[in-house]
C-alpha cells in the first residue's frame, strides 16, 4: 500500500501507528483531499477570513461557557452565583468577561461574514443552502445572546428580557400565550432564568452545532465562492493558494489576532454586573438592549411614536418579517451573474440593508442621551 | 509575498534550501520563537483557568489548615456517647467514654474514606462501608480492611469547652 502521503516523521513507532489508523480510517484520502484544496486569491480575499473568525469565537464560547457552568446556578440563586464568579472566584471575572466579549465579537463577525457573502454574491447556485444555514446560525446566535443576557439576572438583564419578550406578545391571538410560555409566568422570574438556561446550554447548542457542521460541510463541498467580477476572468488569470498549509496558516494567524483582541477587551474592559434585579424597582433610565438588537429596538420605538398603540408594533413586526424574508430569499431572486442587472439590484439591496441597520442603530444610541 | 500564484510544490522546496538541524538557521530560529510564544500563550490561558477551577480547592486547603478547634459546651457530652464536628473541613469524632476519659479521632476511614461511627454497645468504632473496625480508645485498626488506625487528636477539657488540637 502506498504510504507517501503520511504526515508523520519517519520514526518506526509513529509510522506503524499512522499505518494502523490509515488502513482503518482512510486518513490518506483526507490528506490527499486537503492537499488538493485551494483557496482563491484576489483583491477581496480578506473577507474569506470572517467565517473562520466567527467559528473561532464560537469555540471560545464553548470553552468559557463550560467554565462558567462550573459555578453558575440557574433559578433563584442566579444573581448570587454570578456575583461569586465575578468577585470571589479567582479569575472568574476574566472568564465571564471573555464569554460576554466573545459573544459580542461572534455576532459582529457573523454580520461581517454575512454581508461579505452577500456582496460577493456567494449565495448563488450551488451555494443557496450555505446562505440559508448561515442565516439560521445567525438567528440562533442572536437567541443565544438574548437568552444568555438574562442569566446573571441583574437589573439590565431583567428589563431587557422583559421588554424583549413583550415584542412577541404583541402578535395577534397567540402572542400572550407564547410570551407566558417563554417566561414561565406572566412576568420575568426565577422560572424564566431556568428556562433560558436550558435553552442557552442545551437546546441551542444541540441545534447550533449540527447546523454549523452542515454549513462547514457545504463550504468543503463547494469551495470558496469568487465574486462575479473575478468569475469573468479567464482561468489563466485567476490565482489561488493551497488550503493546506498556506491558507490555514493565514487563518490561524487571524485566529491569533482575534484571540489578542478578545484578551485585550476582556481584561481591559471587564464585563460589569449591575445590581440585582428587583421586580418592584422602576426601569433604570437609558435602558437598552444589546447592540445587535438596537436597530429593531429603535424601529419599534419610532413606529410606536408615529403609530400609537399596537399598530406601530405590528407594523414593525411586519417590516422585520418581510425584510428578513426578502433577505433570505435573495438566492432565488438573484440567480446568477449572467443577469448583470439583477446582480446590481442585489448590491443595492445589500447597501440599503446595511445602511438601514447602521442608521437605526446609531439613531437608537443617540436617542438614549 | 510575490504576486504570482504559489503552488504547494514550491513551498516544499524550502525544506531543501534550509536545514532544520542547524539551530542558527532562519527556520530554526523561527521555530524556536514560535515554540516560546506558543508556550507563553498556553501559560497565559492555562494559568487563569487553573486558578479559576482550583479556587474551591485552595479555599478548602486554607480552611483545613486549622490546628485547633474549640467546642463550646462539649464538656457536658454524656459519658458513653460521641459527637461529630468539623475539624477544618474533615468530619471528626469526640468520644466521652464511660470511664470518664475522652478521645478524639479524625472520623474518615483510612480504607476508602467513608465516615466511621461510634458503636458504644459494641465498644468499637465501625465503618459501615466495608466493615472496618477501630479501637474506640486508641483509634488503632483492629479488624477489616483499614490499613492503619484513625488519626488521633489531643483533647483538653475545661469547665466551659473542649479544645481539640493536632497531636
Amino acid at each position: 500500500m502506498p504510504k507517501s502521503s503520511s504526515p508523520v516523521p519517519d520514526i518506526p513507532l509513529l509510522r506503524t501507528a499512522w499505518d494502523y489508523a490509515d488502513e482503518r480510517l482512510g486518513l490518506g484520502e483526507v490528506m490527499a483531499l486537503a492537499a488538493k484544496k485551494t483557496v482563491p486569491q484576489h483583491k477581496h480575499s480578506f473577507w474569506y477570513y470572517w467565517g473562520g473568525i466567527s467559528l473561532f469565537f464560537f469555540l471560545v464560547q464553548c470553552v468559557t461557557g463550560v467554565l462558567l457552568l462550573v459555578y453558575y446556578r440557574p433559578g433563584p440563586e442566579a444573581y448570587e452565583s454570578v456575583r461569586a464568579i465575578t468577585y470571589d472566584i479567582e479569575f472568574g471575572w476574566l472568564v465571564r468577561s471573555a464569554h460576554s466579549w466573545s459573544a459580542n465579537l461572534m455576532v459582529f463577525s457573523i454580520f461581517v461574514h454575512m454581508f461579505s457573502v452577500f456582496f460577493m454574491k456567494a449565495y448563488r447556485k450551488p451555494r443557496e443552502f450555505g446562505w440559508w444555514s448561515g442565516l439560521g446560525l445567525l438567528g440562533l446566535a442572536m437567541i443565544f445572546g438574548f437568552s444568555g443576557y438574562l442569566l446573571p439576572m441583574d437589573e439590565l438583564a431583567f428589563f431587557a428580557t422583559k421588554v424583549g419578550l413583550e415584542i412577541p406578545a404583541t402578535m395577534p391571538v397567540v402572542g400572550e400565550f407564547i410570551g407566558n410560555m417563554v417566561r414561565g409566568g406572566p412576568d420575568v422570574n426565577a422560572n424564566t432564568i431556568q428556562r433560558f438556561f436550558a435553552l442557552h446550554v442545551v437546546i441551542l447548542p444541540a441545534l447550533f452545532i449540527p447546523l454549523l457542521m452542515f454549513h462547514l460541510w457545504l463550504v468543503q463541498r463547494h469551495g470558496n465562492a469568487v465574486p462575479p467580477g473575478e468569475e469573468k476572468k479567464p482561468a489563466s488569470e485567476r490565482r489561488s493558494i493551497p488550503f493546506f498549509p498556506n491558507f490555514m496558516a493565514k487563518d490561524l494567524a487571524m485566529w491569533l489576532l482575534a484571540l489578542n483582541v478578545l484578551a485585550l477587551l476582556a481584561s481591559l474592559y471587564p464585563w460589569q454586573l449591575g445590581p440585582e434585579a428587583d421586580p418592584l424597582a422602576p426601569a433604570p433610565v437609558g435602558i437598552h438592549p444589546e447592540w445587535y438588537f438596537m436597530s429593531q429596538f429603535q424601529v419599534l420605538k419610532v413606529l410606536g411614536e408615529w403609530f400609537p398603540g399596537l399598530t406601530g408594533e405590528i407594523l414593525g413586526l411586519a417590516i422585520f418579517t418581510g425584510g428578513g424574508l426578502l433577505w433570505a430569499l435573495i438566492p432565488l431572486f438573484d440567480t446568477g451573474s449572467r443577469f448583470e442587472q439583477r446582480a446590481r439590484i442585489a448590491t443595492w439591496i445589500g447597501f440599503f440593508a446595511l445602511a438601514a441597520i447602521a442608521i437605526t442603530t446609531i439613531w437608537g444610541y443617540a436617542a438614549l442621551e | 509575498m510575490h504576486d504570482e500564484a504559489i503552488s504547494s510544490e514550491q513551498y516544499e522546496t524550502f525544506d531543501d534550501i534550509e536545514s532544520t538541524d542547524d539551530p542558527l538557521s532562519r527556520r530554526g530560529f523561527v521555530k524556536l520563537g514560535m515554540m516560546l510564544v506558543g508556550t507563553a500563550y498556553a501559560g497565559a490561558i492555562g494559568y487563569p483557568v487553573y486558578r479559576y477551577l482550583a479556587t474551591p480547592v485552595t479555599r478548602a486547603a486554607g480552611a483545613s489548615a486549622v490546628t485547633e478547634v474549640a467546642l463550646p459546651d462539649a464538656q457536658s457530652l454524656e459519658a458513653g456517647s460521641a459527637m461529630m464536628f468539623r475539624f477544618g473541613t474533615r468530619p471528626s469524632m469526640l468520644i466521652h467514654h464511660t470511664d470518664g476519659s475522652w478521645a478524639c479521632f479524625d472520623a474518615v476511614c483510612t480504607h476508602l474514606g467513608c465516615t466511621v461511627q461510634f458503636e458504644p454497645q459494641k465498644n468499637r468504632i465501625y465503618c459501615a462501608c466495608h466493615g472496618g473496625v477501630y479501637d474506640m480508645k486508641t483509634g488503632d485498626a483492629v479488624a477489616g480492611p483499614p490499613p492503619r488506625g484513625l488519626k488521633v487528636y489531643v483533647v483538653e477539657v475545661s469547665d466551659a469547652e473542649v479544645v481539640v488540637s493536632r497531636a
